[in-house]
């Protein structure tokens, strides 16, 4: 059995951060986070240099997974997104394609109608590039590094 | 579900530490943090109750090394084993790569390690997955308390498939990394296969 990989290349990747840069500057917001749902970071954008995107990752795909179980619950189609509000920083979590997380902080330079508003139209563009990965994968035209890897190499990383 | 970005060169796995209440799951994570270099590590999160039982998860992400220029991070997660948290293991149970039975070998704790692993085998195909088919080990902890059963019948009734097994102690570390290398090698290799 292979087991399902997410993957992502390049070129998708520097469109993905291309999105990811712009909100930032049109939503006039702290930082972007782009996360799977399984809670690895894809992209970040803005001021992320004091952040523990890692372990935030890892929380705001707990946090969606959370909300999910709760819908499924209440019979309610997945919730589409989240706000919270914090003193000096605010939280805009949404679903992009049903398999990322875009995460925007921002404080009061921004607010929640224009992060709405900008969210709306990069989740679209998010959602064309998830689209393009999904094709690549199922045409089968990824790179082979991984069956090229040897039960030695494999041994290797655990000879300490 | 493995995450493989070939831009930036890095695989990301996730590992599900499962088990009953109590039976050291957030302890192996706690054991790996303590003995792991600060550049291998991040943080460690504990969602966790004013008791100390996992509410939700622990989590701990590790940084192995590279193998053919790629940065190998495994995410071990812990489940929340008391039973009424079954919606939460079901959640945390998404997009596992491996994972590790970590029995109780407590004699009085036989029927929790069972339920345990009935409840593992079920929720994994509700996810669509094998416990046959994925990467599994099994711990057998607290082997250093007296009132642990005779490892020939932990064995008989927790592996009858014979996946690798370790006797562990994860308070004081024994058993802890064996584990941890046994469950990561077979992820790898099994991401080499499909890959
Ligand atoms: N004697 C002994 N005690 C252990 C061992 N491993 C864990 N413990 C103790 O068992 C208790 C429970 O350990 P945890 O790691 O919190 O258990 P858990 O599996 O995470 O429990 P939940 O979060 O409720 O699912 C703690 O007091 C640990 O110190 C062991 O190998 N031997
Ligand atoms: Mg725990």
């Amino acid at each position: 059995m292979g087991t399902p990989q997410v993957v992502m290349f390049e070129e998708e990747q520097q469109q993905i951060q291309a999105v990811c840069d712009r909100l930032q500057r049109d939503s006039n917001s702290i930082a972007i986070l782009v996360i799977n749902k399984d809670g690895q970071e894809i992209a970040r954008a803005g001021n992320t240099e004091h952040l523990d995107v890692t372990s935030l990752s890892s929380l705001f795909a707990g946090n969606v997974a959370a909300t999910g179980g709760i819908a499924k619950l209440l019979a309610e189609k997945e919730f589409s997104g989240q706000f919270h509000e914090g003193e000096k920083t605010n939280i805009h979590l949404s679903l992009v394609a049903q398999r990322a997380i875009l995460v925007v902080l921002f404080d009061s330079r921004s607010s929640l109608g224009l992060v709405r508003l900008r969210v709306k139209k990069a989740s679209e563009e998010l959602a064309k590039v998830f689209e393009a990965l999904v094709k690549k994968m199922s045409a089968g035209n990824t790179p082979t590094v991984l069956g090229e890897i040897s039960d030695a190499d494999i041994d290797n990383l655990f000879n300490d | 579900m493995s995450f493989i970005n070939y831009s930036s060169r890095e695989i990301n796995c996730k590992i599900v530490y499962y088990g009953p209440g109590l039976c050291g799951k957030t302890t192996n994570l706690q054991y790996i943090y303590t003995k792991t270099n600060p550049e291998a590590k991040g943080k460690m999160i504990s969602l966790a109750t004013e008791t100390e039982r996992t509410l939700f998860f622990d989590f701990l992400p590790l940084s192995l090394g590279e193998i053919r220029g790629f940065k190998t991070r495994f995410h071990p997660y812990t489940e929340p084993g008391q039973v009424f948290y079954d919606a939460s293991r079901k959640l945390i149970l998404k997009g596992v790569d491996g994972v590790v039975f970590v029995a109780d070998s407590q004699i009085e704790r036989m029927e929790a390690n069972i339920e345990s692993l009935d409840n593992l085998r079920v929720n994994l195909s509700d996810q669509g997955y094998n416990l046959d088919k994925i990467p599994y080990v099994v711990q057998y902890n607290k082997r250093d308390l007296p009132n642990s059963a005779p490892l020939d019948e932990l064995k008989k009734v927790l592996n009858p498939t014979t996946v690798p097994e370790y006797e562990a102690v994860a308070t004081t570390g024994v058993g802890v990394f064996d584990t941890l290398k046994a469950v990561a090698k077979l992820v790898l290799t099994e991401l080499k296969r499909g890959g």
